[in-house]
This record gives structure tokens, sequence and C-alpha cells, in this order.
């Protein structure tokens, strides 16, 4: 009888060879890869905090650049996550048949597709991390609690880099990314109180934005950098762990279907 | 076609079978090697070698039959039966990101190896893939031949019992051919067990010490080379070719031949006994013959046809 791809996944500290194998490259290319990190949020909280926040003074009772600044934290994290998840881990499972590689060691599809999830998510605590040095940098947060941050930034990291790896595993060409984006990364973007509060938004679509991840992302990490306690702590922690956790056993599945036929 | 020792085989396959979208790749394939054998997988395109090298490695699932690789049933336990294998793919995946030397460090840890124990075989490993100074370039500034070799050299990193080669000499240049099959060769006689897939006819006969030849997903010839020759072909050929060769065929040469085969210009003969073909040849100025052997090549294209298959 032949192994089902929904069975549960198999945890071995396996995936630290393949986790390092995707350092030793970033290592190779980090200068250019941290200063990535940094310009591209730099220039969100530069421009549009120094823009709009000349229009919108305050937000809930905080100056608009350090309200977008501590959306843009998740936001970072979030997109880190995701390209990796997406673009460098799909020319690992296709360009460059590296997954197909490992395969023929003894490693086994649970191990690769748990080691790009770590990966990618630590690859998004870089980011995540670089736009709290510019909020540190701005003085525009001098709370202890930032400290907490960190670990949440993984998590975050995590649920994103879950969901992309379903989408790597389903896709047949780079262009498919494209979908991704445009239907579920940007709307969530736009909906999930980065740049202005999801109160703002019409009841039925405030609905929806409370189910996305990135909302829950962004109610525990600004609440912190702000030097409050975030509400329902335990609420949005599990809905971002069980997103990963899904997310990374139907990414397991998916891939065990593609690439063990 | 049992090994003969009383040591289990290394690779023991029975009633393989697995179809993709309703046609058959493997239909019912068995083989087994021993400890020590050199065994090549012979085919046309298509004839479902390296799919069943890929359900040998638990890469792919069997629709039904037995697989053991190195003592283990496969796909229950390949994992642990792969670290005992090393294998040289079709198609070149060396990391693109890495030198020589960090490809076969990083492929080591995938084994469980610590840099430390990789390091030290480092060199012995580049030596005998013919890269020795290469330990630092990167990847993009290799030949063909060279990643072909590199890739041997990774397959080694963890000193395999077993080495699986998926058509190791495809578009190769024929130095680089002649090296990989001495450096397969020297394997062999250190004691490793090989198997290769490969439709290069001299690439089995020089190899191999037992084949055997798929085509449709069956094995439809199998044994030495030698044995698989007698076994199916007349051991003479007469190769001629010409402008007159059709009228020669009709009116002589089909007679004096056991069998024959006319593909485009060129009639082959086989026969037992080729006095007769060429005393017909003989005068015949517009028609130019080879008399050889008979090979590997005319067992392969006799059991597997000459239409292309692509």
């Amino acid at each position: 009888m032949n192994p089902s791809p929904w069975r549960l996944p198999e945890f071995s500290l396996r995936f630290l060879a393949i986790w390092r194998r995707n350092f030793l490259v970033w290592r190779k290319l980090a200068i250019p890869s941290l200063l990535g990190n940094l310009a591209d949020p730099l220039l969100y909280v530069v421009g549009l905090g120094f823009g709009i926040g000349v229009l919108v003074k305050e937000v809930n009772g905080v100056p608009y650049i350090t309200f977008l600044a501590t959306g843009i934290v998740c936001q970072s994290t979030m997109n880190s996550a995701t390209f990796e998840a997406l673009y460098s881990a799909f020319s690992r499972l296709s360009t460059q048949r590296t997954w197909e590689a490992i395969l023929n060691a003894p490693m086994s599809l649970d191990d690769i597709v748990l080691a790009e999830l770590v990966w990618a998510a630590s690859k998004s605590v870089l980011s995540g991390s670089a736009i709290l040095l510019v909020i540190w940098l701005f003085g525009l947060s001098n709370a202890w609690t930032a400290l907490w941050v960190l670990p949440i930034i993984f998590l975050i990291g995590l649920a994103f880099a879950a969901l992309g790896l379903c989408v790597t595993a389903l896709a047949p060409s780079y262009d498919f990314f494209m979908y991704y984006f445009t239907l579920f990364i940007t709307p969530m973007m736009l909906l999930s109180g980065v740049f202005f509060p999801v109160e703002q938004l019409p009841a039925a679509v405030q609905a929806v934005a409370t189910v996305l991840p990135l909302n829950h992302a962004v109610e525990l990490v600004r609440p912190l950098l702000l030097g409050r306690t975030p509400e329902h702590v335990v609420l949005h922690c599990g809905v971002l762990l069980g997103v990963a956790l899904v997310g990374y056993h139907v990414a397991l599945a998916l891939c065990r279907k593609r690439m063990i036929k | 076609m049992a090994p003969l020792t009383g040591a289990p085989p290394l690779v023991d396959v029975r009633g393989l079978r697995k179809s993709f979208n309703g046609i058959a790749a493997v239909d019912g394939t068995a083989f087994s090697l021993a400890r020590g054998e050199c065994f090549a997988l012979l085919g046309p395109n298509g004839a479902g070698k390296t799919t069943t090298l890929k359900l040998l490695l638990g890469l792919s699932n069997p629709d039904a039959g037995e697989i053991r690789l190195c003592g283990l049933p496969v796909p229950a336990h390949a994992r642990e039966a792969r670290s005992r294998v090393g294998v040289v793919p079709q198609s070149d995946n060396l990391d693109p990101d890495f030198t020589v030397t960090e490809n076969l460090l990083v492929f080591g840890r995938y084994f469980g190896m610590t840099a430390d124990t990789v390091r030290a075989r480092i060199p012995s490993l580049l030596e005998f893939a013919g890269l020795s100074g290469r330990a630092g370039e990167r990847i993009s500034a290799l030949s063909g031949g060279m990643k072909r070799r590199l890739a041997l050299a990774r397959a080694l990193v963890n000193d395999p019992e077993l080495l699986i080669l998926d058509e190791p000499t495809t578009g190769l240049d024929p130095q680089a051919r002649h090296l990989i099959w001495d450096r397969l060769k020297q394997l062999v006689a250190l004691g490793k067990t090989v198997l290769l897939t490969t439709h290069f006819m001299d690439e089995a006969e020089r190899l191999a010490n037992r084949l055997a030849i798929m085509d449709g997903g069956r094995i439809v010839a199998r044994g030495s080379p030698r044995e698989v020759i007698e076994a199916n072909i007349e051991p003479q050929v007469v190769e001629v070719y010409g402008d007159d060769v059709k009228a020669w065929l009709e009116a002589e040469g089909a007679r004096s031949a056991q069998r024959h085969e006319l593909s485009g210009e060129t009639a082959f003969c086989y026969a037992d006994d080729p006095r007769e073909l060429l005393a017909s040849l003989q005068g015949r100025a517009n028609l130019r013959y080879l008399h050889r052997p008979a090979n590997l090549e005319d067992v392969f294209l006799k059991l597997t046809g000459r239409e292309l298959r692509d």
C-alpha cells in the first residue's frame, strides 16, 4: 500500500542541513540582500510617512509615521517570507532541481518543505528587524515591549511562508505567482490596517479583514511597538500558528503529489 | 538470473508495475543485482528506465510489485536505504550558487556528515573525478564533462555501496565518455555495485557484466552482453550500401541471409555463415559492404525496432 500524500508530516532535525544550504547561498549575497530588505520598507515609511503624515497628523492618538511604520514591520515581514517561499523556493523546486538532488540523499520532502518554511521565516526576520531598526533610529518607538516583536515576526514569517509554499507547490511557472499577489497579498496589505485603521472600512469589508492573517499580525505588533499590551494575544498568535501548521501540511501534501508520482 | 552467491542481493525488484494516466511505464519488471556487479538497463527513450530508477529509490510509488534496496523495503524505508546509495542523475542538478567544494560539503551534510569528515574526503574525490585544482571553481565555469564528473564525485561523497547512474554519458564528447567509463570500471574493481541506464550499446557492452534490454516497460532480453547477442541474433552481419541495394537484395541477398532488413539505402543481412552473401557481392562495383560480427546494437534494434522513439 502506497503512503497517502496527506499523511502527517514526519518531523526531524535533518531539515537543518537544508536550511544551512539556503543560508550559505544567502551569505554570499548578504550585503545586497540586506540593503534591499532595508531600502524598500524605508521608502514606504519615509515617502508615505512624511507625505501623508503632513495631511494626516495623528491616527488613534499616534503620529501617522509611527502608525505606518508599525504596520510596515508586518507587511515587510509578509513580503519577505512570501517572496522567498514563492520565487526562491520555486527556483530550487523547478528551475535548479535542487530539491531533486536533495531527494537522492537520505532526505524526505517533509524535511525539504520544513527547511523552506523555516528558512523563509528566518529571512523575513531580517526584513522585519530592518524596519525595527529604522523605527528605533527615527525614534518612533522606545518601548521595551518592542523586543517581543522579534519572535512574533518569526511567527508571521512562518504563516506567510506556509501559504506561499502552497502556491509554489501548485505553480506551473513563475507567472502563476502574479495571481497570488493580485488576488491575495495586495488586498491583504490594503485591508489589514497597515496604512489606515481597519475601522475606516465599511462594516462588510471589516468582517473580511478580521480573518486576514496580516490583520492579526498588525494587531499584535503595533501595540507592542507603542508600548501597550495587545488584546486577544492568544487568538492572534493562534491564528498565525494555525495558518503556519495547516499551511505546512497542505504545502507538503501538494509537494508530495507533485514530486512523488 | 538470481545471483549465485548466498548473500542477499543489493537490489531486488519483482513484478514492478507503474502506469501514468493508464499507460504502463513499467510493466512487470523484475531484476536483481548482486554485490560487486555492474548491471545496465538498456532501452530506447520512453522504455521505462528512468521510471524504474525512480521507483527503486522510492521517489515514485509503484502500482504493484516488491522492491528491496540495500536489503530495505521500498518505498516504506526508501529514505534509510538511500543513505547507502549514490545517484548520478540524468540532468545536471549541481548547486549553481556554490563552488565545487561547497557542492560536496553541502551534499555531505544531507547524509549527516560533518564538514570535517567531508573536507577530509574532498581531495581524493576531486582527484578521482579529474577535478583536482578546480576545488574553488564556480559551477558555471565547468564544462559539461566536468559537471558530470562532479556529479559522480558528489554521488560518492557518502562512500555508497551502490552507485546508480541515469544515462551517465549522454551529451558528452568521446574523451569525456571514456573518462567516465574508466572511472566506473575502477569503482567496480574496488567492489562497488553499479546500476546504470543507457541507450549507448557500446557503453553497456564495455561496462556491464549483465544487462537487460527494456522496451515498453518490459524486459525483453537479459544476460551478459555475449549471452544476449548469442541468444537473440545470428552471429554474422553484412551491411550493404549502394544505389542497387534493393535490386540485389531481392535477387540474391534475401535468399542468402537468414534474416534481412532494409533501412533507407542500407541492407542489413544476418547469417550464421556469411560466405554465400559475400560471394554474391563480389564483382558488384556499385555496392559497398561491411562484414562484421553481430553486436548488441543489432540485438537492440531487432528487439525494439527501428522506428524513432520520441
